[in-house]
């Protein structure tokens, strides 16, 4: 046996929603980040908590594609897959490669099970079509009960860790050390349940032994650490990256950082990364509903906060008349909408850049909000930071939109230093001009045309802000026609001066050319890797990958014009693309949409690419 | 030393409610009630905030020379618990009504009461929608016959009391638009309360639902007859005569009167405000004419821990034991490693 080189693998662990994949693949792509290659994951889990066992409804799987060099998506496509029982290879067949190795447990492979899992006949493989493929099947159940028999600890427990044996196969297999899952294991049960520690401890050494002793596989792998910029790294997901970027914002700014927020996947885990900072000072409302997350919120930042609250699309609909009020009031707010497929409940755990439209238009009135959208796991860090820093400095609600493929993904982030961010400086008054005899709550600055922020407890700037319209200047209320039209003309300024302060639209590769492709959010890395891979193959191929959507950035429309061909690629069914035909009708738009709850593969956007470009 | 007076707390805004509305009255008493709040409790005027959402009574941050946010339909309570937890130091006051805080914003009323957030909520109930030009609201008596219910309610109404002794508040105080001291000195009491308080304030809409209260509240002498003020302390006594008291009969509550049928002053129950069981306070609250007197003054004020002191007092517990002070601690904290 030996040890071969591969640049780079994706494998993919499913079981049973209860088996612990989530924390299997999480546990092998830290193992192989920690050793420097290059990481993307994708967790692909159901809405059911614990569906019924054993069925293609219950599976959950967690896929994750290492690298020897920079991986810019978690794969389209499978190297191995590691299936729990029948029904994770019958959900999961459709993804993998045609070479693959498919490692299952034996033990799953009884009659029942197969036929609980829909198979019709009594042999899944030949029912698969999967003849041909390297198929594995470990009695992994009962070497698991094998190796934990002389622990004092109860059948069902001794069970859940068959988990830790397939992750010990998968890092035999892929010639990876122990250590990292070893203390993991160690700091989440060794104080509290020893004896859980030593089996989860006990089943993936007994794993790996199995890989070395057996000698089932022919090879083992090895993918070399990627080539990246020096640094100190590491794994970051998008909803923790959101909520420190957040985080970063508040300290650039000074201002304290306030979220009230609503549970809903697959937005949740930012309030609950916020909630665990109290030691730098943040203050979470777990609030009643969505409503009152963004008016805690709404009530924090008037009082003077960084104030976010965070949901997903159904919860941006219950904002919408809350982030009125914040356009009108024009106080600063981060709402982040991490989407997910839509419309109503939809498709809770599924990615789909689903909330473009009600994002730019889903309230009452002319109400135009900046709106700008995260493209990775890491860049939900810069995203939230650019948010926050536009609604303080602007006095105007931000909507950034992230969503459940970037989310929940992670990868390895270089850990920046706070000294590299810019300030923040928000128009906070303290004490009235001498010119002004009384304050003025809705007068402008010249540049952004912000209103400027007086905070409650400050002396003698006593003020009334509210839902109604108010004078231009006095703030009171004021239903005065041309005061109408002038404030929603100012309102509307406002936000399209924000393109005055962040950078030009800028594009990968020529900056003209047979075909642009144009993407915004959660899609970048799979369209960076085709467009970078036709490029190197000589193809006049360019991607404009936008951050910003409302106001558009300058130099855009330059862009557009410099290509024969466009192509607008959304996980929608064309929200960018219409938004793009109404601010720019002199260019003709191809569309790539998906609405499959998955991201693209890339496979399927190069052969889009390369028809558009032979046509 | 902190010292202010009723025109400090006026805005100039001109008053827009109609001749004749109970508002009014309370506008006074909260303009009364505001100078002695910051001179009991050492608090300048900037300090004072006033949320409300959206209804005739909602209108009254505009009359107020303080900090004010005139917001949307119920939601005045979760934007105020947004504003008391970021800056605890504030005086935050609600202005709301009967359809804002116990309709469309009822959710955000009951969970402000159970997180106990140091909130004045002054809650308008006139019985009837007013700005929408007069629709039954949550708490119209059965049978009300208006716009919406040409043939009579058939809902049966909230009683604000209930809901927030239901919710284990801690304070709950009740007055009548007319009584103007009374009110003030619930507010005041509301005031310095730590905690949610809710001063329910019986308001009359003179045109779309005059009279609302009148029948035990139309004039002083009939008010002393079917009101009853209670007071911490003191016995529960009531009428012209001040002879006719509370007693427990059971489980129940009953009127009886000093001096008759062996009744004595030792019979009648004497007030404890600061009671933390439920029971009696939501009976008291519950009591509606013509079986019992209607309940005034302070029914419930009772002292627990508030929401945004929880807040505090964990964040200064995790700082003082914390490794991360800055996000740069935080960003390098966990599991990392080094590209040479």
């Amino acid at each position: 046996m030996k040890t071969k080189e591969v640049n780079d693998v994706v494998l993919r662990f499913s079981g049973d929603s209860g088996d612990g994949m989530q924390l299997t693949g999480t546990l092998f792509s830290d193992t192989a980040a920690l050793l420097g290659n290059g990481i993307s994951t994708f967790p692909d889990y159901p809405a059911e908590i614990r569906a019924p066992q054993g069925t293609v409804a219950g599976v959950s799987g967690f896929q994750v594609h290492i690298g020897s060099q920079r991986v810019l998506t978690p794969g389209d496509y499978c190297d191995v897959l590691v299936a729990m029982n029948p029904a994770a290879l019958k959900a999961n067949a459709c993804w993998l490669k045609k070479d693959s190795t498919i490692i299952i447990d034996a033990d799953s492979l009884d009659a029942k099970s197969v036929a609980r899992a829909g198979f019709k006949s009594e042999d899944p493989f030949a029912e698969l079509g999967l003849e041909g493929y390297n198929i594995l099947t470990p009695a992994i159940t009962s070497m698991t009960r094998d190796a934990l028999s002389g622990l004092d600890l109860d059948q069902k427990s001794v069970v859940k860790c068959k988990n830790m044996f397939a992750l010990g196969i998968c890092l035999y297999l892929y010639d990876k050390p122990l250590d990292h899952p070893k203390s993991y294991i160690q700091k989440k049960f060794g104080a509290k349940r020893p004896v859980v520690a030593e089996a989860n401890i006990l089943a993936l050494t007994a794993g790996y032994n199995y890989g070395n002793n057996t000698h089932a596989f022919a090879n083992t792998y090895r993918v070399e650490a990627a080539d990246l910029p020096k640094g100190v790294y590491r794994n970051i997901n998008g909803n923790q990256a959101t909520a420190w970027g957040l985080l970063a914002a508040s300290e650039k700014s000074g201002r304290p950082l306030f979220c009230g927020s609503y549970p809903i996947t697959p937005a949740t885990v930012i309030l609950e990364e916020l909630a665990k900072r109290k030691d730098l000072g943040v203050k979470t409302v777990q609030a009643e509903d969505e409503i009152a997350g963004i008016c805690t919120s709404i009530g924090a930042s008037f009082a003077g906060h960084l104030a976010v609250t965070s949901t997903s699309g159904p919860g941006l609909s219950l904002k919408s008349e809350a982030m009125g009020l914040a356009v009108m009031a024009e106080l600063p707010l981060v709402v982040v909408d991490v989407q997910r497929g839509g419309p109503s409940t939809g498709l809770p755990t599924k990615t789909e850049q689903s909330d473009l439209r009600q994002a730019l238009w889903g309230r009452n009135g002319e109400c135009p909000m900046v709106v700008l959208a995260a493209n990775s796991p890491s860049d939900c860090f810069n995203t939230a930071f650019q948010a926050a820093k536009i609604a303080l400095e602007h006095m105007t609600p931000v909507i950034m939109l992230s969503d459940g493929f970037i989310a929940n993904g992670s990868q390895p982030w270089r850990i920046p230093s706070m000294s590299n961010y810019p300030e923040i400086v928000p128009p906070v008054i303290t004490e009235l001009d001498e010119n002004e005899p009384r304050f003025l709550p809705y007068k402008r600055d010249d540049k952004r045309l912000a209103r400027r922020w007086a905070l409650p407890g400050t002396k003698g700037l006593e003020h009334r802000i509210g839902g109604l319209e108010k004078d231009f200047l006095k703030g009171t209320v004021s239903h005065n026609p041309l005061n109408h039209q002038r404030m929603v003309e100012a309102r509307a300024a406002k936000v399209a001066a924000v393109a005055d302060f962040v950078l030009r639209q800028e594009v990968l590769g020529e900056s003209s050319g047979e075909l642009l492709v144009v993407g915004w959010g959660g899609t970048k890395g799979h369209l960076q890797a085709v467009v970078e891979k036709m490029q190197a193959e000589g193809k006049s191929i360019s991607l404009c990958h936008l951050t910003y959507i409302n106001p558009l950035p300058r130099g855009l429309k330059e862009i557009l014009a410099g290509f024969k061909k466009i192509v607008v690629c959304e996980l929608n069914d064309g929200q960018l693309a219409d938004y793009l035909r109404m601010n720019f009708q002199e260019f003709k738009y191809e569309q790539m949409n998906k609405l499959q709850g998955q991201p693209f593969t890339t496979v399927e956007l190069e052969a889009k690419f390369n028809t558009l470009i032979e046509k | 030393m902190i010292h202010y007076s009723f025109a400090d707390f006026k805005s100039d805004q001109e008053v827009k409610w109609c001749p004749g509305c109970g508002n009014h009255a309370i506008l006074n008493a909260v303009q009364k009630a505001m100078p002695q709040v910051a001179e009991d409790t050492g608090s300048p005027k900037e300090s004072f905030v006033v949320v409300s959402g959206i209804g005739c009574s909602s209108r009254f941050p505009y009359y107020m020379d303080t900090y004010g946010f005139h917001s949307i339909h119920g939601r005045a309570n979760a934007i105020a618990t947004g504003v008391k937890t970021a800056n605890p130091s504030l005086n935050v006051f609600v202005a709301t009504g009967d359809g804002d805080s116990l309709a469309i914003g009822g959710n955000h009323f009951i969970h402000a009461v159970r997180r106990n957030i140091d909130l004045d909520v002054i809650l308008f109930n006139n019985e009837i929608y007013g700005l929408t030009k007069g629709q039954y609201s949550p708490t119209s008596k059965l049978g009300k016959v208006i716009k919406t219910s040409p043939f009579g309610t058939i809902e049966k109404p909230f009683n604000p009391g209930e809901l927030v002794i239901g919710a284990r508040g801690t304070f709950f105080a009740r007055s009548i638009d007319a009584e103007v001291v009374l009110t003030k000195d619930c507010l005041v009491e509301a005031a310095e309360h730590k905690g949610m308080s809710v001063v329910e304030v019986l308001q009359n809409c003179v045109i779309f639902n005059d009279k609302a209260h009148a029948d035990f509240a139309a004039d002083k002498a009939m008010r002393a007859e079917r009101t009853i003020t209670l007071r911490h302390g003191e016995k529960m006594l009531f009428g012209a005569e001040n002879n006719k008291g509370l007693v427990l009969d059971g489980f129940k509550l009953k009127v009886v009167t000093v001096g008759e049928d062996g009744v004595t002053l030792d019979d009648v129950l004497t007030h404890d405000a600061h009671e933390k069981d439920t029971y009696l306070h939501n009976a008291l609250a519950a009591m509606k004419y013509p079986d019992y007197p209607v309940a005034l003054g302070v029914i419930r004020d009772v002292d627990e821990p508030t929401y945004e002191q929880e807040v505090e007092r964990q964040i200064a517990e995790q700082q003082a034991v914390t490794s991360i002070k800055c996000v740069d601690d935080l960003l390098n904290s966990g599991d990392t490693w080094v590209i040479e």
